[in-house]
């Protein structure tokens, strides 16, 4: 049996069509109602509330916390306040990415980190000689991710505590219904929106006292399928589908590095000392191979490819993951990873790499397309990511 | 005083918008000049009860072109549609009729009236699907002059020839019926049951003053099938912060590509000298000069009040004043405390999130017809129901709600006028109406706003308060809107334009028209 979340009660009940998928060996919903459009345009137009227990949590306490994560992070987790939030690669000697996650410092010597994958053993690889204690707190702890432009008002009203002051990626802790949380102000849709971290235990309450104050403000459950979409807009990447781990990859090209992957912001190469720090000022100096960018399938292009054929353009409901490839003058210059149409921006979208003389914004390129069972190639724009970055975000 | 403009908009609805847009977007210099102190025409959103937004006018939104959301980038400047996925229909004897966003559960649905419908579902909407598709282009096309010899009329003629023989038979048949038929009619060869055709049927005589069972109401029917979301036809959806946000996101495209926009400047004159126009006055007296007058207004108010008479041909003058409005539908706007209790559907259900529409039979749609066709409004009228608070929370404040009623029939010639008694009279007759089936609406009611067709004239300037400036009738569209021979977005005043809903393809929040007028003014090199 797949494990249930501490929610499971809750989600279930909300459950309509048997929309089940599997997360970290977790049964999480796909979608609750039977089409995921409602719960799109909660994230979006009021507030969407996720169920993202299943992300691995670690809690690394003691003298030499900082430490043991500056080795491993590319961000400098000692220059960080406490109460402040890093998303953060973490990379192998070669400087190829493992993971990305987000380090919270909750006080001076005890930090939370996040990660997609299971990293107990990378921790304690990396912590001979230092003074801390790694505790996997996974299973421990539940976590709840209020998503759109209500969250504030909705978590407001539960938590009763102002948090107008709660910058971006900063936490604090608060009390929901009687229990103690911590807010981060954090999540993976490029919108304004909240995670909530709870001891499992008394996880339920605090689902009911945000379903109970988010009613007048339209708070919607939501699953992975509008999570999907809107990580598209907001340009996050996903591991294994967007990039490979390095601990995964079985050929040296399925690696990326930060750089390549466009998140050269999160690496301090001013730090003295981490996992693949002197690969990656090698590749500073040289300019990565690849760049992770967005790009627009040109509508008019894709709407006579199909007019070919006598159909209106057939556009996808839901995110697609495969590798697509980007075409220019008949050459590979890159593939697609991720994409979607956004009911939002009323654009088809999607999340690729690019050689890097062709990452430039505005390139055109061609993307594949497969019209009636047949590949074509559709026009198509290189784009800055994200491709939604609503002032809200930061406000 | 000094300055000259290369085109001046007057009205500020989302056709002025749009053509506004496009002509700044090709570098003109443009002015838009609005009588009220809001841009949108019909499609605003205003607070007429402190905390709640009431879509005055229109409501929802389905045919905005894709192409102009596009061209303008729309969601940069706002514009967000949230679905609107269900259509409830309470019947008189407790039951309901449903269609649901999930084809499942609508099938399931329509089987518990009848397995044949539901199955002819699947059909007939396929069968729509290729008629909107075979009627699309046609929306984004200049309509042709049929009696023209001039090569671009020719070219178009052909095209538009062409574009009928590729349809193929079949369907061009379906699309002839559906040309020519009364929607009741229609509905008929594909359905049995009663509140299903209604329901259907209802899409045919929305905004014109026809019932069910008049023929040129299938094409009505059509009209309203065109609407496309995301690929999809059919597709209906509610802006969030309501259709003024449709307005106010064109005006910020309009604006970002350089266009202003003069609000509380009603215009009173279109100036016209030796044939062609320079600018127009406004009401305060101002004079402004501008290369190319633009009206979105419709035909009457454009030709007959702003232009006059006296500097226009005979026989047009004679056809603008024949061209037909008849406003017949009115809008009421709720307040509510608590959400409507359906005794078909109790409680705070989904359905509670798409339309209810109170549309039991045909004859009750038919019945609400002959009311107004004898100069009274429908003691029973057929409504189109949605709760904006339940899609989009920000337009009432927590835990309250508002309501939009589109209610029909509202004849525009009302027996004694629309005085202040008759208007309370119909929003009784609506509230009454509607409680017979949400029996706790009276005590939830905060505020009533109900508008009629002599309002919708009043506060837009709509003649007769008709919503699609002018009846979607056959002897009104294409070629023939609003005037043979001037149903290219130009008039026999040199320089002077026309965008409004009264040209093809004609009304509902499409833009089609302004789009189509800013690239006729472009491409005769204005």
């Amino acid at each position: 049996m797949l494990k249930e979340s501490p929610f499971h009660p809750r989600t279930s009940a909300l459950m309509e069509g048997f929309a089940w998928r599997r997360w970290a060996g977790y049964t999480m919903a796909s979608v609750y109602e039977l089409t995921h459009e409602r719960e799109y345009h909660a994230v979006r137009s009021s507030a969407a509330l996720f169920d993202v227990t299943p992300l691995y949590k670690y809690l690394i306490r003691g003298r030499d916390a900082a430490r043991l994560l500056d080795r491993i992070v590319t961000r400098d987790v000692a220059k960080s306040k406490v109460g402040q939030v890093l998303y953060t690669t973490w990379c192998d000697a070669r400087g190829k990415v493992i993971d990305d996650g987000t380090v919270s410092r909750l006080d001076e010597t005890t930090f939370r980190m996040t990660s997609a994958d299971p990293s107990i053993r990378w921790l304690h690889l990396n912590a001979s000689g230092l003074d801390c204690t790694i505790e996997d707190v996974s299973e421990r702890i539940a976590a709840l991710s209020l998503q759109g432009p209500l969250s504030r008002v909705i978590l407001e009203q539960a938590s009763e505590q102002d948090l107008s002051g709660l910058k971006y990626f900063r936490l604090t802790p608060a009390k929901i219904s009687g229990v103690p949380v911590t807010i981060s102000r954090t999540g993976y849709t490029g919108d304004l929106g909240y995670e909530i971290w709870v001891e499992a235990p008394r996880a339920l309450p605090v689902w009911d006292a945000l379903i109970d104050s988010g009613r007048g403000y339209g708070i919607t459950p939501a699953g992975l399928l509008a999570l999907d979409l809107v990580r598209n807009e907001a340009g996050l990447l996903l591991i294994d589908v967007d990039y490979i781990s390095a601990h995964h990859a079985l050929i040296e090209s399925q690696m990326s590095t930060p750089y390549e992957l466009s998140l050269g912001w999160t690496v301090a190469l001013d730090k003295d000392r981490f996992n693949g720090r002197d690969a990656l000022i090698a590749e500073k100096e040289r300019g990565p191979a690849w760049r992770f960018m967005g790009v627009e399938v040109d509508w008019n292009a894709l709407e006579r490819l199909f007019a070919d054929v006598g159909l209106p353009p057939k556009l996808p409901t839901t995110a697609w993951r495969a590798s697509v490839p980007l075409y220019m003058g008949g050459v590979q210059v890159g593939y697609a990873t991720s994409g979607c149409w956004s009911p939002l921006l009323k654009r088809y979208i999607a999340l690729a790499h690019l050689e890097g003389p062709y990452g430039e914004p505005d390139t055109v390129v061609e993307m594949e397309v497969t019209v009636e069972h047949r590949r074509k190639r559709a026009g198509a724009t290189v784009r800055a990511l994200p491709f939604f970055n609503p002032p809200r975000k930061r406000a | 005083m000094s300055t000259t403009w290369d085109a001046i908009i007057i009205g500020g609805g989302h056709n002025g918008l749009v053509t506004a847009a496009y002509l700044a977007r090709a570098g003109k210099k443009v002015l838009v000049l609005e009588r009220r102190h809001l841009v949108g025409g019909a499609a605003v959103t205003e607070e007429i009860f402190p905390g709640f937004k009431y879509s005055v006018f229109s409501y929802v939104v389905s045919l905005l072109r894709p192409e102009i959301i596009r061209d303008l980038d729309l969601p940069r400047h706002g514009l967000e549609i949230l679905p609107l996925e269900s259509t409830v229909t309470p019947l008189d004897n407790g039951d309901y009729l449903a269609a649901w966003g999930d084809p499942d559960k609508t099938r399931r649905e329509i089987a518990r009236h009848s397995l044949r419908d539901a199955e002819a579902m699947t059909e007939f909407g396929r069968l729509m699907h290729h008629m909107a598709q075979a009627v699309k282009p046609i929306l984004a096309m200049m309509p042709p002059d049929p009696t023209s010899l001039s090569p671009r009329d020719l070219a178009g003629l052909l095209r538009f020839g062409r574009h009928f023989r590729d349809l193929g038979q079949e369907r061009f048949h379906a699309l002839y019926k559906l040309m020519t038929m009364s929607s009741a009619d229609y509905l008929d060869e594909w359905f049995e049951t009663d509140a299903l055709k209604a329901t259907k049927s209802a899409s045919g005589i929305i905004g014109t003053f026809l019932g069910p069972r008049s023929p040129g109401t299938a094409y009505v029917l059509l009209h309203h099938y065109m609407g496309e979301i995301d690929g999809s036809f059919r597709a209906w959806g509610f802006a969030k912060g309501g259709t003024g946000a449709i307005s106010e996101s064109i005006a910020g495209a309009a604006r970002r590509f350089g266009a202003e926009i003069r609000t509380e400047a009603g215009v009173s004159k279109i100036l016209v000298r030796r044939g062609g126009t320079s600018g127009v006055v406004l009401e305060n007296g101002e004079e402004v000069r501008a290369r190319v007058v633009v009206s979105s207004l419709d035909p009457h108010r454009t030709f007959l009040q702003l232009v006059g008479d006296e500097h226009l041909p005979d026989e047009f003058v004679s056809d603008i004043r024949r061209y037909k409005f008849r406003g017949s539908s009115g809008k009421v706007n709720l307040a509510l405390g608590e959400l409507p209790n359906f005794t078909c559907l109790p409680g705070m259900g989904p359905h509670l999130r798409g339309a209810m529409s109170i549309s039991p039979s045909i004859d009750y749609l038919e019945r609400a017809y002959d009311d107004a066709k004898y100069g009274e409004f429908s003691r029973a009228p057929y409504m189109d129901i949605i709760i904006p608070s339940m899609i989009d929370p920000g337009m009432a404040p927590p835990g309250k709600h508002v309501m939009s009623i589109f209610v029909q029939y509202a004849p525009y010639n009302v027996t004694g006028g629309w005085t202040d008694a008759k208007r309370d009279a119909f929003g009784d007759a609506v509230v009454e109406t509607l409680s017979h089936y949400a029996p706790n609406i009276k005590q939830a009611i905060l505020h009533r706003q109900v508008v009629t067709p002599a309002d919708i004239e009043r506060t837009t300037g709509l003649t007769e308060g008709n919503i699609f400036q002018g009846e979607l009738s056959l002897h009104q569209l294409f070629f023939l809107r609003p005037a043979p021979s001037w149903a290219q977005y130009r008039s026999p005043i040199r320089r002077l334009y026309q965008c409004g809903a009264g040209t093809h393809p004609g009304g509902g929040i499409m833009g089609a028209s302004g789009r189509l007028a800013a690239l006729r003014i472009l491409s005769d090199g204005r």
